[in-house]
């Protein structure tokens, strides 16, 4: 089953496009990353997503019913990025009111609450009120929200940006047991490390359009970068390289050359042929790119035009 | 419905925790306290003089009735000072977006904080006026026509600011929002001012105003209806009933158009906040 499957929506805010054209589907059981600079349009995204912001054009379903369906958001949990919520609750009332919302009934949310408190690693702090909270503390209970109605999709935006390294390990923990019951979850961030430890795919976003999506083990394998040191490089032999990848560039100076591959079976090839071009190979060394590197690759290339 | 009375709830239950409700009842019992007090010395001095029984009403009245402007004044502060937040305040927290992402409707979130606020605001007009009227009543007999019509115009006028304010905050900064409730008040009672003096003079023009002031709001119109049902004695003797008194009793089609006014201002809630990107 499809958690979400978008075409082609679009927000306009008068001249301004803050999202161009969103395709995009994840499936359930699949932990979606969406990447992209400060406002490239990630939670105006999720916002079309969620119905929180009409779209001005394009399609969209969540869990296989149409955009603004109110039934299908019962299997929908969601934490917005930047939140404040009613702090005069204890954590636990925040819970039960949220519960109720969902449409729990006294019994699964007396069932749930302690669970989820647990979870997170608020049990202690079940009575606190939530204006005595750590913003990371907020953030555990905000996830909690957001699994109470054991969901089918999970919309996380930005989770682990208040968190210390303990928290978000156990956000990681928490999403990659929300994976393995099938749920999808569709994680907004910019912290990369974060993402590559969790995601199966990602996709980049920058002024309001995608740019790349792909999963992390084509990241792992494709895209490699090979430096590469010769005894008196010719413009011929940069020319040449041409064929086995792209963005062939010599460094001034020491004259290293670099070049981007697709995988690494080109590797002992690349080797062969630059010395039966009679070329001295002192150098040939591969280097995956972080998903960093290659955000910025992929994100910083596109908004140079 | 569920859902519209758990926000209620949650209305309610903000009153208290923020503790709005314990100030706004301890300030009340202080007031009423004050006037219990003052009133009972007046009425010590003027019982002591040979006035007559008129002459002695007429001074009750007097008191009474400031001491119901007051109240009237104080609850249309309140209800606007406690509401005006409540929806443009979450949409600035996003406190709203983990409410509105459940499976629920919008309207059953405006609907539910409006029910959350009336029944608070409307108590506290009970509590206030009714207080005072029985503090008059116990202490100097007199007693008021029409007590629950007379509170539950009372009532009206605040329900038609809190459905402006619930309004305005689903278009409006919070600030904005509140400038916007207290000129409308505030126009409402320059208005009934100028008709009042307008009638008296039998000038139709100031009439004319007054009248347009209380379409654009009809909140000074329904305390004045409330007050000639208090009072009915004061309707012919405008210059004694001072400066809060009516001249002449609103008409049915004024009480009609002020209770359809907050049915209005909240179908425009309700039809704004489903429209609104947040």
């Amino acid at each position: 089953m499809k958690a979400i499957e978008a075409n082609g929506l679009r927000k306009e805010f008068g001249e301004k496009v803050a999202v161009a054209d969103l395709t995009l589907e994840v499936q359930t059981g699949e932990v979606f990353g969406f990447l992209g600079p400060n406002g490239a349009g990630k939670t105006t995204s999720v916002k079309m997503l969620l119905g929180l912001t009409s779209p001005t054009a394009g399609t969209a379903r969540l869990l296989e019913r149409p955009l603004g369906d109110r039934r299908v958001r019962a299997k929908i949990g969601f934490l917005p990025e930047h939140f404040r919520f009613h702090e005069w609750l204890t954590a636990a009332e925040f819970l039960d009111f949220h519960g109720r919302l969902y449409g729990m009934s006294t019994s699964q949310r007396r069932q749930v609450i302690p669970d989820l408190l647990h979870l997170v690693g608020l049990a202690d702090r079940a009575h606190t009120k939530l204006k005595a909270f750590s913003k990371g503390m907020l953030q555990r209970i905000g996830l909690a929200q957001a699994l109470l109605n054991d969901p089918k999709l999970v919309i996380l935006d930005e989770p682990t940006s208040g968190l210390d390294p303990i928290g978000r390990r156990l956000v990681r923990d928490i999403i990659n047991g929300l994976r393995d019951e099938g749920t999808a979850v569709f994680l907004n961030s910019h912290l990369l490390s974060e993402v590559e430890k969790t995601c199966d795919r990602v996709a980049f976003i920058n002024q309001g359009k995608i740019l790349r999506i792909m999963s992390l083990d084509e990241l792992e394998q494709g895209n490699i970068q090979v430096r590469i040191r010769v005894g008196q490089p010719t413009p011929t032999l940069l020319e040449n390289l041409k064929q086995f990848g792209q963005h062939v560039t010599q460094e001034k100076g020491n004259g290293r050359i670099h070049l981007y591959i697709q995988s690494e079976e080109q590797l002992p090839h690349l080797a062969t042929w630059i010395i039966q071009q009679g070329y001295t190979l002192y150098e040939l060394t591969p280097h995956h790119l972080s998903l960093e590197e290659h955000f910025l690759q992929i994100v910083g290339t596109e908004s140079e035009d | 419905m569920n859902i519209v009375w758990i926000i209620t709830q949650l209305t309610i239950r903000e009153t208290q925790r923020r503790r709005i409700l314990w100030v706004g009842l301890l300030m009340g019992l202080g007031f009423l306290l004050l006037f219990g007090l003052g009133f009972h010395y007046i009425y010590l001095d003027i019982s002591e003089t040979n006035l007559r029984q008129s002459e002695t009403d007429i001074i009750i009245g007097l008191l009474l009735t400031a001491g119901l402007y007051a109240v009237n004044f104080l609850a249309a502060i309140m209800v606007v000072l406690i509401s005006v937040t409540t929806i443009s305040g979450e949409i600035d927290t996003h406190t709203i977006e983990t409410i509105l992402t459940k499976p629920i409707y919008r309207w059953q979130v405006v609907l539910g904080k409006w029910l959350g606020y009336a029944i608070m605001s409307s108590l506290y007009v009970i509590l206030l006026a009714g207080g005072l009227m029985l503090i008059v009543y116990l202490r100097a007999g007199l007693a008021l026509h029409n007590i629950p019509f007379g509170l539950g115009l009372m009532i009206l006028q605040v329900l038609i600011i809190l459905s402006v304010t619930i309004a305005g905050g689903t278009r409006l900064s919070t600030l904005a929002n509140g400038v916007m409730a207290f000129m409308l008040f505030g126009i409402a009672f320059l208005g009934g001012m100028v008709e009042q003096i307008g009638s008296l003079l039998t000038n139709e023009t100031a009439v004319n105003i007054g009248i347009v002031s209380s379409l654009i709001i009809p909140t000074d119109i329904m305390w004045k209806y409330a007050l000639a049902l208090f009072q009915p004695q004061f309707l012919n003797t405008p210059f004694l009933a001072g400066p809060f008194a009516v001249t002449s009793q609103p008409s049915r089609a004024m009480l009609i158009y002020a209770m359809l006014y907050p049915i209005a201002f909240l179908a425009f809630a309700v039809y704004s906040f489903t429209r609104r990107d947040l």
